[in-house]
């Protein structure tokens, strides 16, 4: 295939997934409309905007912690994100109680959890990037055992926690973009633009790195003080998803893989584009699917993997037989 | 001109280099010989920057490699790694491209575009420039990334056993090419290999190397001597004068 036809070939699947993600926000907005108009587009707004920011943070980090660590099966999730948030929200729920817990103030507690997830991630990194240990599957490990310790620390917690704040501490732990609050929101879309912006000027980069760490430092890219940078971009972007909505685990490698298998290139100018709006049209997608047509019958969650996993497993038998 | 100035490197407390001082000069092709694990691949990391020596340092006329800006650097220098897996997918034209990373940020001009162009030419990829790496063979790989540390255009190129993975006409045009490299631009190229005739036969100097250790340093004739090479490698070698060069017989 000539370089041409290849051009022409990506331009035309972004121009296609930036119509569906667009398609998707619109069935979002307008299906379903009973009530007035008023109340409902700037409600069904906020959502939107929440979903938005959500699928573009997973898709950028996970594009670019794959990239960095030359693995497109990882996510950042791997380091216990998730496990953390949830042993945050336990905590707190064990330890003030539901009634206090409900009553703080939402930005505290999105600093808190925000603030936790960082130290966390770069005590980890730090440490990975130390004179101790540079060895990505250490790194792996280490991050599945804390998260399980967290998640068993978090599962003894909610056993002898009382049944009512079990309930309470439940609807937390599901990823929810009902209650998003407003000033938290535009906090979050602020900092996940300006990563954004910072992750496109080094788009360049990205693309050297995904060559590997030794040609990365022959042909002059500052490595370790790049691949830091990265990480610590990385983590704020996880955190930030994860502090506003909650834990949605799957979507990043789904968004990652599905873009690397759509378009046929190395290059992040491309792939970190295409990401982000598969990320949106399956969030956004999934949502208006699960509202308007399901009727909120299950979790967002299921929505996503259900019909990601379905698409992610064509994919892969086309391109084994292909 | 490249100075090696009492390099150490240890992994896990085991010395791989110990003491080694190396002076090449500007131009020349230098080849580096010697048994497996003789430290041969880990000096050519060092001079190459991909590793940090714990003693000792490596400069470039005069520009002191481990503390100079990484796209300075590689503006003056090129390496060929052995191991050259990359995960991502590119055609064999992005990879050569990324050769012009130092001088253009992936933005590549004009110049940057003749500058692939000829790279890919020299090597014969022309075909090939718009197959994926993963659809190549290990030859055709191992000249794609060769021709994108040619496309890097460097006054000093290091490459590190070259000639792996590529039949002897591949192999053939490609000493020769780096040998023209070397006396007709004025080039300073060093090679790992593991062939000594190919390093007798087209080297100007060669680096004999054993545990860490630079043994000697000298002109092919200096160094194919029959008795020194059995030693070296611990097998008996004969060095033999045919077609008016010198071979060694094992």
């Amino acid at each position: 295939m000539s370089p041409e036809i290849r051009a022409r070939q990506i331009t035309h699947r972004m121009a296609l997934l930036a119509l569906l993600a667009l398609l998707a926000a619109a069935a979002f907005l307008l299906l379903n409309a009973r009530g007035s108009w008023d109340f409902l587009l700037p409600f069904r707004g906020r959502k939107l905007a929440a979903l938005a920011v959500v699928a573009v943070a997973i898709a950028l980090s996970t594009v670019v912690f794959q990239t960095v660590t030359q693995n497109r099966i990882l996510t950042p999730a791997i380091m216990g994100f998730d496990a953390l948030y949830v042993l945050i929200q336990t905590g707190l729920v064990f330890g003030l109680g539901a009634g206090r817990v409900s009553a703080l103030d939402a930005r505290l507690v999105f600093g808190l959890e925000l603030g936790a997830m960082v130290v966390f991630a770069l005590l980890l990194f730090r440490w990975m990037f130390g004179p101790a240990a540079r060895n990505l599957h250490l790194l792996m490990l280490v991050g599945i055992v804390l998260g399980t310790l967290f998640r068993s620390i978090a599962g003894f917690l909610q056993r002898i926690i009382d049944p009512d704040s079990f309930t309470v501490l439940q609807d937390r732990l599901f990823a929810s973009f009902n209650a998003v609050d407003p000033g938290l929101l535009t906090l979050s879309a602020l900092i996940v633009a300006g990563l954004a912006l910072i992750l496109w000027r080094l788009v360049p980069e990205l693309d050297v790195l995904a060559l590997g760490r030794e040609a990365a430092v022959g042909l002059g890219v500052p490595q370790e003080r790049l691949v830091l940078g990265l990480l610590v971009i990385v983590t704020l972007l996880v955190a930030l998803s994860t502090a506003l909505v909650g834990p949605v685990t799957f979507l990043g490698l789904l968004v990652a893989n599905l873009a690397y298998l759509l378009l046929p290139t190395g290059r992040h100018a491309v792939l970190l584009p295409a990401a982000a709006l598969i990320a949106l049209i399956t969030l956004i997608g999934g949502q208006a699917l699960l509202e308007r047509v399901l009727h909120y019958d299950t979790a967002l969650a299921v929505v996503v993997e259900f019909a990601g996993g379905l698409v992610f497993i064509l994919l892969v038998i086309r391109g084994v037989a292909r | 001109m490249i100075e090696v100035e009492g390099v150490e490197r240890r992994y896990d407390g085991v010395a791989v280099l110990s003491e080694v001082t190396l002076s090449l000069p500007k131009g020349g092709l230098t080849a580096i010989i010697g048994p497996n694990g003789a430290g041969k691949s880990t000096l050519l990391s060092v001079m190459g920057r991909l590793q940090k020596p714990d003693a000792g340092r490596v400069t470039l006329e005069g520009m002191h490699l481990a503390q100079a800006p990484g796209r300075a650097v590689a503006k003056k220098l090129a390496m060929l790694r052995q191991d050259n897996h990359t995960a991502a997918r590119l055609t064999v034209r992005d990879l050569v491209a990324f050769g012009r990373y130092p001088h253009c940020r992936g933005n590549p001009g004009p110049e940057d575009q003749a500058q692939i162009d000829r790279a890919l030419a020299i090597l014969g990829l022309e075909p090939l420039a718009d197959r994926f790496l993963d659809q190549l063979s290990g030859g055709q790989r191992q000249r794609a990334h060769i021709a994108m540390v040619l496309a890097q255009d460097t006054g000093c190129i290091l490459l590190d056993e070259p000639l792996n993975n590529l039949d002897i006409s591949h192999a053939v045009r490609i000493i020769t090419l780096v040998r023209e490299a070397a006396q007709a631009l004025g080039k300073t190229v060093v090679v790992v290999l593991h062939d000594i005739n190919m390093a007798a036969a087209h080297c100007d100097r060669i680096v004999v190397m054993k545990g860490g250790r630079i043994l000697r340093h000298g002109t092919p004739a200096e160094l194919m001597q029959a008795d020194f090479l059995s030693a070296v490698y611990e097998t008996p070698i004969s060095v033999h004068e045919l077609a008016g060069r010198l071979v060694a017989v094992y």
